[in-house]
């Protein structure tokens, strides 16, 4: 038997799952990620001369090819800035679903961070982030897998919400409820499946208690995603709501905002990601955040932050008055 | 073939629960030729075991398997069939170390032909991995032995079918040429081959998808269950488990 280094096993992994594009209108080029249920590949499209990002189911059960399309048609009725496009969707001479969406640049929100960008600019994604989870939302979509690893920010800083694999619309959370124990109508999953990522997953959603989990369940992740951007981890599963400080160079009133969109019961947590964004929008602009109730104390110094430059005029003019009184 | 996988080979776990004889021993010989040397070489580096000993070990394991219908035994709401046979295997050759029971060198009845030498050689170019990671290191070369295993079967439908060319440039350019220190280019494979660059691209993308069916036939065949046969083909495939 032929001999296969490690190098030429792993060489033939990506072969045995590289898909077959011959006679269509893509070329792959290579592969760029893989996930649960296949791999996304930088190709080119030769009637549009452009490169875009396919992705490729691993295997055509059709279970995940059923997961896909859905992901699709999720995707597609998302028209937005912040969700990232689809252009097409097929299947392989092997039976195996793919489709084809625009290829991103930039890097992921983990990179980001793990780059030290400054808390402005990370305060700036996330309210990016919340502008493509609320138009979801108002659309009856939730996303139920936001995580660091799922978004992505250009270049220009552009922030774009991928995955939507885990996606879910109102009446098919009603659906899946309806069913226990069997497959919902589109066989994504089945009664009491947890879904998600550990960390980013709200209780409701870890316990499989699929009519508990709706818009504030995104709300948690939301809040996952902001104490990852606030302290570059993650929650921990053994203390997944923060208490007490999280960093000392982390803002309080952050924290708040944070604690706040994690809190255990949902009915605790922000009721819209509109109310959410404007918290941290607020907190971007120097005001006072709806999540952190601030003692007299506190709010002098934040109001004497805000207006730092009024403040050094303010006093300059009174000192040089006080120069010429004197002189 | 919308709907449902594009392969036609069954399960062997099934065939050696088949009440027909013949076919049941067919489905016995296939699964020991899928798992030996996985086998071997655990039992070389897991239990320690000198060649003749692993040899006598395994040989004797795939017996007291088909005497005591072991596979046949295997339950897939348990465990994949790959750990399932590993916990048999330990468990074997623990039972035959404490008993000092183990055939005598050379005495034990050849229950398949089995190309010890090809493993043997193997092993020696392998690093030998910590005891902790021997789950994995059983895993990494029933994956090594599945590809072989799929890279022999492939060369032999080339051959019967007229597309023996087709396999070289494979395995020149997927096997050879990415264990080489420079992985070779297409134009350089075209050259090497004196067939034009199109006809090169052309027959790999053949090969490629050909070696897929095999992999993917092979594992089929290999498990128990659709649930386990979409495991074991992510596993393989490399592709991460959500």
């Amino acid at each position: 038997m032929t001999w296969l280094p490690d190098a030429a096993v792993e060489r033939l992994r990506e072969v045995a799952e590289w898909p077959d594009f011959d006679g269509t209108r893509y070329e792959i080029l290579e592969r760029v990620g893989s996930g649960g249920m296949g791999s996304v590949y930088r190709a080119r499209d030769r009637e549009l001369d452009r490169e875009v990002a396919l992705k490729v189911l691993s295997l055509p059960d059709p279970e995940s090819a059923a997961r896909m399309l859905r992901e699709a048609r999720v995707i597609a009725r998302l028209e937005h800035p912040g969700i990232v496009p689809i252009h097409d969707v097929g299947r392989l001479p092997d039976d195996r679903v793919f489709y084809a969406m625009k290829l991103v640049a930039g890097e992921r929100l983990d990179q980001l961070v793990a780059r030290g960008e400054p808390l402005p600019g990370r305060l700036r994604a996330f309210e990016r982030i919340c502008e493509a989870v609320a138009f979801a939302h108002a659309r009856g979509v939730i996303h139920r897998d936001l995580k660091p690893e799922n978004v992505m920010v250009g270049p220009f800083g552009e922030v774009l919400v991928m995955d939507w694999g885990l996606a879910r619309g109102g009446s098919a959370v009603a659906a899946e409820a309806a069913a226990p124990g069997t497959s919902d109508p589109v066989g994504t999953t089945s009664h009491g499946a947890v879904l998600g990522t550990p960390g980013y997953m709200a209780p409701e959603q870890a316990r499989g208690d699929v009519l508990s989990v709706g818009e504030r369940s995104d709300i948690y992740g939301l809040g996952a995603l902001l104490h990852f951007l606030l302290v570059g981890t993650p929650p921990t599963a053994t203390a997944p709501i923060p208490t007490g400080r999280l960093r000392s160079d982390v803002p309080v009133a952050l924290q708040a905002v944070c604690r706040k969109a994690m809190a255990a019961e949902p009915a605790a947590r922000y009721a819209t990601v509109g109310e959410l964004a404007g918290d941290v929008a607020r907190f971007l602009a120097g005001d006072a955040v709806g999540a952190y109730p601030e003692g007299t104390l506190r709010r002098a110094r934040r109001l004497a932050r805000k207006h730092r430059a009024a403040i050094v005029l303010i006093a300059a003019y009174l000192l040089m008055r006080l120069l010429l009184l004197l002189f | 073939m919308t709907g449902s996988f594009p392969l036609t080979r069954s399960s062997l776990i099934a065939g050696v629960r088949s009440p027909d004889g013949a076919r049941r021993q067919r489905a016995f010989e296939a699964l020991v030729t899928a798992y030996w040397k996985p086998v071997y070489k655990y039992v070389r580096i897991r239990w320690r075991s000198s060649p003749e000993d692993a040899q006598d070990l395994t040989q004797g394991f795939f017996t007291m398997a088909l005497e005591k219908e072991l596979f046949a035994g295997y339950d897939a709401n348990r465990a994949r069939f790959r750990t399932y046979l590993r916990t048999c295997l330990d468990g074997f050759v623990a039972n035959e170390r404490r008993a000092s029971r183990r055939l005598k060198r050379g005495g034990g009845a050849e229950l398949l032909p089995l190309d010890f030498l090809d493993a043997e050689g193997e092993l020696r170019r392998h690093e030998v991995p910590a005891d902790a990671e021997m789950d994995e290191y059983f895993r990494r070369e029933w994956v090594r032995h599945v590809f072989g295993l799929a890279v022999t079967t492939l060369d032999r439908e080339c051959a019967a079918s007229g597309k023996a060319a087709h396999f070289a440039l494979f395995k020149r350019y997927d096997i050879e040429g990415r264990a080489a220190d420079e992985p070779l280019s297409y134009a350089a494979l075209a050259a090497e081959s004196g067939l034009p660059l199109t006809q090169v691209t052309n027959h790999l993308a053949w090969a490629r998808q050909a070696f897929r069916r095999v992999v993917l036939a092979t594992l089929r065949e290999a498990t128990c269950s659709e649930e386990e046969f979409r495991a074991e083909a992510r596993d393989v495939l490399g592709v991460d488990e959500r």
